[in-house]
């Protein structure tokens, strides 16, 4: 009630001073005041739902504080109460950008869980998966990020290129965009020699594309102008606020699980980890740069290397049998029913499976109690831990520069909110 | 690695480690409540072990009569590249556990996440609030005996 009345106080001797043409009107400074600002959860340039809550000094961020969980859905709390193949469709709804790459993760986890090994051909076809996933979530990064600091031309360039992505994602998968590809022990189709033959013709493309785009950014003295020196978080911060993925890249810390800790067959693959030390807007907008073209690189080799034979692993009591044989065949329809009504039984134990997707770490860590559903499943998701060093990273820059860094920053909400 | 970590461990720690067990080729250490703390500390400054990031933070409801809760945490060495679990365990009568956040800074949210999904509280932790539900919630979802359908009422609607 008081604050009221002393704005319309205030308000009516503006008014009174204002009809009496003798006065000079003295306003009070408005630097001096902080003034709070809210932005989103609805905001075009937060990438999703999320909510900033942001104290100003003039123009000047004096502090950050970022509010969580307008998309939570509980996939924690789901995933305790269905079976291991159940999960992996929701694997697709974390970070909607890359579905592959996550149900990729999931599987991975489970099968060590359950100590599954993959026969040689369907983990080629997993990096295919892993490296397409990063290259599809990068472009909408690089569009969506040269949009919020203003051009706008990038971003349908970037999405004609993911455009194409999808298109082969729909030959391989069958689907566009929520995948659920992979099975425990395997994968749900071989690849074809159409979408071989697809692939192989966008990652010719794409590089051409690639150095359009770069060409219209590297060089803008706007877009510099814009990433230059914003957005800064030390080395020694970013390891201290667990970044993973191309933000700690760009910091300057050499670490990419895909080189430190081997997953599928990317020991058997040649490629670069990009690393810069600037650690600000432009340095991870360079990284992710390097990261596409290595991406194609990888994509390459795997086309190469793949070699021909089964792709699902032969262990009939964990992994479920093709369809064809389950209408046909009095075995494979008894494994078929006991792995979609009991699960498919790991051993006792507590498992983490971690992979490098386009935004970081991502992992899973399960607890099992010999059970057909995990009794525990926690997403370690990159998004989620990236968000939290954004106040570090806004303090003491300007109110234009947030879209910037969270540009920067690339979080997908459905992955940190889970 | 894994026997110089142990070797370390039970020289400096030898009272503060309940058990230690390998699954997978993963590591788990059990640690005693109060020291945990003190357990990070050391992992994190050592200079060989170093682990000096902190992957994540989670709960566990085991459901059982004693020490029904456990965190757990992800220890991550960027130099060693090795990856070592820690856990607490935590009876329902005594929720309290010290926070990690002057260790890792990183632990803030997870923590918050923790708590929000199992009601444990983090003592001495800089901002103890709910992270995904709205803060007049008055359960904690991830729990066992919170049903998957949610309790009919707890989420009010938006005032029209």
């Amino acid at each position: 009630m008081a604050i009221v009345s002393k704005q319309q106080e205030a308000r009516q001797k503006i008014l009174t001073a204002l009809e009496n043409q003798y006065t000079t009107v003295t306003f009070d400074d408005p630097l001096e005041n902080d003034m709070v600002l809210n932005m989103g959860p609805q905001h075009p340039a937060t990438h999703g739902v999320l909510r900033l809550l942001i104290r100003l000094d003039g123009e000047t961020i004096v502090a950050a504080v970022p509010d969580l969980g307008y998309l939570h859905r509980g996939y924690e709390k789901l995933a305790e109460n269905m079976n291991y193949h159940e999960f992996i469709p929701h694997t697709d709804r974390l970070d909607y950008l890359s579905p592959l790459a996550n149900n990729v993760a999931y599987v991975l986890a489970v099968e060590k869980l359950a100590g599954i090994e993959v026969p040689p051909r369907a983990q080629y076809i997993r990096v295919i998966c892993c490296e397409l996933a990063r290259l599809a979530s990068h472009l909408v990064w690089l569009g969506t990020m040269a949009m919020d600091v203003g051009a706008v031309t990038v971003l349908l360039w970037g999405f004609r290129e993911r455009e194409k992505i999808q298109d082969i994602w729909d030959l391989f998968t069958g689907v566009r965009f929520t995948t659920s590809f992979t099975r425990i022990g395997g994968l749900a189709n071989d690849m074809s020699a159409q979408a071989i033959a697809a692939t192989k013709i966008f990652i010719d493309e794409l590089p051409a594309s690639l150095d359009e785009c770069e060409n219209v950014l590297a060089r803008n003295r706007i877009f510099i102008d814009r990433c230059e020196g914003i957005g800064y978080v030390s080395k020694e911060d970013s390891i201290a606020m667990g970044l993973t993925g191309p933000l700690l890249r760009a910091a300057g810390v050499d670490h990419d699980l895909r080189r430190d800790e081997p997953y599928l067959v990317y020991d058997q693959l040649d490629f670069h980890v990009p690393v810069y030390t600037d650690g600000d807007v432009l340095a991870r907008f360079y990284v992710r740069m390097t990261e596409l073209r290595e991406s194609v690189k990888i994509i390459h080799q795997v086309l190469e290397k793949m070699p021909s034979g089964p792709i699902h692993s032969g262990n009939p009591k964990k992994v479920l049998p093709r369809k064809e044989k389950v209408y046909g065949k009095m075995e494979e329809l008894i494994h078929d029913f006991m792995i979609v009504n009991f699960g498919i039984n790991p051993p006792v134990g507590e498992v983490y499976h971690a992979i490098e997707a386009s935004k970081g770490e991502l992992g899973f860590y399960i607890q099992s109690r010999g059970d057909g559903y995990p009794w525990r499943l926690k997403i370690r998701s990159p998004s989620f831990v990236n968000i939290q060093s954004l106040p570090m990273m806004l303090r003491g820059g300007l109110i234009s520069d947030v879209v910037a860094v969270i540009g920067s920053l690339d979080p997908v909400m459905g992955e940190a909110d889970k | 690695m894994k026997e110089k970590l142990l070797n370390k461990l039970n020289t400096h720690f030898k009272d503060s480690i309940e058990s230690v067990s390998e699954f997978r080729d993963e590591l788990t250490l059990i640690i005693k409540k109060n020291d945990i703390v003190k357990v990070c500390q050391f992992l994190r400054d050592d200079e060989e072990l170093h682990f000096d990031s902190l992957r994540d933070v989670c709960g566990a409801d085991q459901f059982t009569p004693e020490n029904r809760f456990e965190v757990i945490y992800n220890l991550y060495s960027l130099n060693n590249k090795f990856r070592l679990r820690l856990k607490v365990r935590v009876d329902e009568n005594d929720l309290h556990v010290p926070t990690v956040t002057s260790v890792w800074q990183t632990a803030n949210f997870e923590e918050r996440e923790v708590y929000d999904m199992f009601g444990i509280i983090f003592d001495d932790h800089p901002d103890l609030r709910r992270i995904y539900m709205p803060e007049e919630f008055e359960y904690h979802p991830l729990r066992k005996d919170f049903p998957l359908m949610g309790i009919p009422g707890s989420l009010p609607l938006p005032r029209k």
